[in-house]
């Protein structure tokens, strides 16, 4: 079913004092798709991010994943469940191993977090996971490379690993673009529109080129508000979004 | 520069060969120092768990070496009284068995540090810090204010307690005894360290979000390793107390805590057998600085100032060439 | 129990409190100000006493060994920012405690070295010895009423200082980001260092004023100082507010449940077993309290999440 709703996010509202993060936010995550949130800076993205990841709790509204409400449920439990995140700012084990971090990622989906006498990095079935997903991701050959000694792109490559092993079912992601060179960029877009089919993304991107390229759909968040949502045609031709953001890129 | 697996057969290789030697030349003072040394090695290997592994820079050990010390006293002051510890609703004797008395240790250290580190862990950084030095005063100040075994003055035990097989008062027998102790707990620890709850565990020291965002509960994950730390810890505080046939609040004082503390700092943060160098280089320097002066502490804290600024990584971290974080 | 007597406890709850409340300001605002926790705080307050104590003596004048204590409690505060403490400020928690732990051994032993094991005595100054008569008939003493009056004008000191002078905008700035500070144009060592040796002076005149109350003597600093961490863990750290609030919520706890505990325990207990677990229960009070924060608000009465 191509139109599922993966995540299906309802009339969220999060205020800090007087500032309105996120008004009444709605929005969907459907099978195969990408779809890329953009919006000027202070627009509330990453605060509508952590709501959805669990890392925040909203003041209203509600969360569904794979149809259930998820709401209630911590950051672990909602990853736990099958949402695979990646981070702005690369978020890993840096003293860690690449092949580390991937188990890392393999324990904590199996849930044997509390597995106390087995050596992890002997373990065939952890192993199998994480080094299918550094397979994926093109870093099987950096498996025993310290992660802090990692370039930025390859860092960002591990985040998307990482994530995989969660075998999830929708992906958030947090830039992964930024600080990319013009290479990576492309190299990550090829990956991003392949690896849609397997789990749909919700992408955040500030690469507007990146965003045209890669997103089925887009939705424009301005002051906390979701002004419009649309294919690349129509979010190009609306007028609010020219004026509120595309406008102000164009002249700056 | 050696790997660490050889300085570890080192300093266990020393530990062991300081007290034959001992034997050999009839010293057995220095037998006992060695033994001193073991057990507080262990209670530096309990909290070197939680806070080289963890990251968790508990200042409250004490509470648990203190509780560990009290089960021997208790139990072992009702045997030798021969009066019961309660008799309603069922009958608890004391007892002179170590092996009962480490399991009580053990138990009841446990169940303390799951109270403590259930509260503590709600926070972090230097708040979990001034937390579990607090809780730890608190048990201290209890131990003073109840008068039923001892308060202040502590508890003698007269007779040193039981083992199978074993003379416990023949000096290197009971070394023996803290020494093979010693060897479990690291073999233990080692496999906990290796596991994916070590993996995870360390993890989330390096990368707290991270460890979340793959689905890892960081709170239940750091509440284990903090329970399983303290019960090491008690287990250590029974044996000390078995050693110097004495408890007392002393065992509770943030004193306590902070010199568990120096023993892993002196011999290295997150490494295995740190903590077993750390508290024999402790006990050597006691021995040596204290027979040189009264203020030894005066030297003691020009040592430790010196290592925390300028040898991070301790005596393991000087002679091995594998790096480890340091703790936070 | 009287009311009178327990007005008296309720006064030296406040007295407790105000004490602790010099201390844990000093704390919070270096922890808030360089993200520093300082062990060592609670030698500052034991410098204090001894300076107080030895500059008493050698003048006669209480006032002279007060002043002596400020002195040396910010002159040695000083000194081991400039020495130590500077060093430690771009390190992490488990590196600041160690550090400021070896301090600790250091002073403790150094001023045992110097005035040996013995407690010395400060008396409290003739004017102000005996007791007052406050409304209602109540007497109370002299010595203990000016201690709160002190302290509250120390807090109200700070937080004029906080809110009002240039120094407290730079001291708010410094909290808030430590760039912006370098921004404004300030020497932020030389800030940093005058806000330790304000801190460290705030312990010293603490420990001086504590004692003419208790004696003086090697270890007086350690117990306050981890009473003064239950203060900033309940208040929040980094608020000179919460450190207040949380400085009177503890000293009266304490004081009253010292009093008050075995009282109660005593309608339903034999007067023995009360005393004894009336007391043992008293001394835990505090952390209990501590313990109940947590549960509710980790982040202190008024510590921001």
């Amino acid at each position: 079913m191509p139109d599922e709703v993966i995540l299906d996010v309802r009339d969220l509202h999060k205020s800090f004092g007087a500032l309105k993060a996120s008004d009444g936010i709605s929005l969907d995550l459907r099978a195969g798709e990408i779809h890329a949130l953009i919006g000027p800076n202070g627009a509330g993205k990453s605060t509508l991010i952590k709501q959805i990841a669990g890392g925040l709790k909203p003041d209203r509204g509600a969360v569904h994943f794979m149809g259930r409400d998820v709401s209630a449920l911590s950051v672990a439990q909602r990853a736990q469940a099958g949402l695979g995140r990646t981070f702005q700012i690369s978020a890993l084990a840096m003293e860690y191993t690449v092949m580390e971090n991937a188990v890392l990622g393999a324990i904590g989906q199996s849930g044997r977090t509390f597995g106390f006498f087995r050596p992890a990095m002997k373990d065939r079935a952890l192993l199998d996971i994480a080094g299918a997903a550094l397979e994926r991701v093109g870093l099987a050959d950096h498996a025993s490379t310290v992660t802090s000694e990692l370039s930025h792109g390859q860092r960002r490559q591990l985040e998307v690993a990482v994530a995989l092993t969660l075998a999830p079912r929708a992906f958030l992601m947090d830039e992964p673009m930024a600080g990319m060179g013009a290479e990576g960029s492309r190299e990550l877009t090829g990956f991003l529109r392949e690896l849609k089919h397997q789990a749909p993304i919700l992408l955040v991107e500030h690469d507007m080129d990146a965003v045209f390229a890669l997103a089925d759909r887009i939705s424009v968040l301005v002051y906390g508000k979701i002004i419009a949502t649309g294919s690349v045609d129509e979010i190009r031709s609306n007028a609010d979004v020219k004026t509120a953001y595309l406008g102000e890129e164009d002249a700056a | 520069m050696l790997p660490e697996r050889m300085i570890n057969l080192l300093i266990l290789g020393l530990l062991l060969a300081v007290p034959l030697v001992a034997l050999a030349m009839d010293e057995p003072f220095i037998i006992t120092l060695a033994t001193k040394a073991a057990v507080l090695a262990v209670a530096g290997v309990g909290l070197n768990l939680a806070l080289g592994q963890g990251g968790l820079v508990s200042f409250g050990h004490a509470a648990y070496f203190g509780v560990g010390g009290y089960a021997m006293g208790i139990l072992a002051s009702h045997a030798q009284s021969y009066t019961p510890i309660m008799e309603v609703p069922f009958l608890i004797e004391g007892t002179k068995s170590m092996l009962v008395i480490w399991l009580v240790a053990i138990v009841a250290s446990a169940l303390v540090a799951l109270l403590v580190g259930a509260l503590s862990l709600r926070t972090s950084g230097v708040y979990f810090i001034m937390v579990t030095l607090a809780f730890g005063q608190m048990l201290y100040y209890f131990a003073i204010s109840w008068p039923a075994y001892g308060g202040e003055d502590g508890l003698s035990i007269y007779v040193r307690n039981g083992f199978p097989g074993l003379n416990t008062l023949d000096p290197i027998q009971f070394f023996g005894l803290c020494f093979a102790v010693l060897l479990i707990v690291l073999f233990v620890v080692n496999l906990l360290n290796k596991s994916p709850f070590g993996l995870a565990l360390n993890g989330a020291h390096q990368n707290e979000e991270r460890a979340r965002t793959v689905g890892i509960n960081v709170y239940r994950l750091r509440l284990t390793a903090f329970v399983i730390s303290g019960a090491i810890t008690g287990l250590a505080g029974a044996l000390f107390a078995d050693l110097n046939r004495f408890v007392s609040p002393t065992m509770f004082s943030w004193h306590t805590s902070g010199e568990i503390m120096v023993f892993i700092i002196l011999g290295g943060v997150a490494r295995l057998c740190g903590p077993v160098a750390g508290a024999a280089v402790y006990i050597l320097l006691e021995h040596v600085l204290g027979g040189l002066s009264e203020y030894w502490h005066i030297y003691l804290g020009a040592i430790l100032l010196f290592v925390v600024l300028f040898a991070k990584g301790g005596l393991v971290g000087g002679l091995s060439r594998r790096e480890v974080r340091h703790a936070g | 129990m009287s009311i009178i007597l327990l007005i008296e406890q309720i006064l030296n709850g406040l007295q407790f409190g105000v004490m602790l409340f010099l201390m844990a300001a000093g704390l919070t605002l270096i922890f808030g100000v360089m993200g520093l926790i300082n062990l060592a705080h609670g030698s500052l307050y034991m410098i204090g006493a001894f300076a107080a104590a030895a500059g008493a003596a050698a003048t006669g004048s209480f006032v002279l060994g007060l002043i002596a204590a400020l002195m040396a409690a910010a002159l040695f505060g000083a000194l081991i920012e400039l020495t130590v403490i500077r060093r430690l400020y771009a390190r992490d928690h488990l590196d600041q405690v160690l550090a400021t732990f070896a301090l600790i051994l250091i002073f403790s032993e150094a001023t045992r070295w110097v005035f040996g094991s013995f407690p010395l005595f400060l008396d409290t100054p003739d004017f102000l010895s005996g007791t007052v008569t406050l409304p209602g008939g109540i007497l109370y003493s002299k010595y203990r009423l000016a201690i709160i009056l002190i302290g509250l004008a120390v807090a109200v000191g700070l937080f004029l200082l906080i809110s009002k002078t240039r120094v407290g905008m730079r001291i708010r700035a410094g909290e808030n980001d430590r760039e912006m500070i370098g921004a404004l144009g300030v020497d932020i060592s030389v800030l940093y260092t005058m806000v330790f040796a304000l801190g460290a002076a705030l312990a010293g005149l603490s420990g001086a004023l504590v004692g003419a109350i208790q004696s003086v003597e090697v270890g007086m600093g350690e117990p306050v100082l981890i009473l003064a961490f239950v203060v900033i863990v309940i208040g929040g750290i980094g608020s000179i507010k919460g450190a207040l609030a949380g400085a009177i919520l503890v000293g009266l706890t304490d004081t009253l449940g010292r009093t008050l505990l075995p009282v109660l325990f005593a309608s339903f207990m034999e007067p023995s077993a009360a005393t004894s677990v009336g007391s043992a229960l008293a001394s835990m009070l505090i952390y209990i309290l501590m313990a109940g924060v947590l549960l509710f608000k980790p982040t202190g009465l008024f510590g921001s999440a």
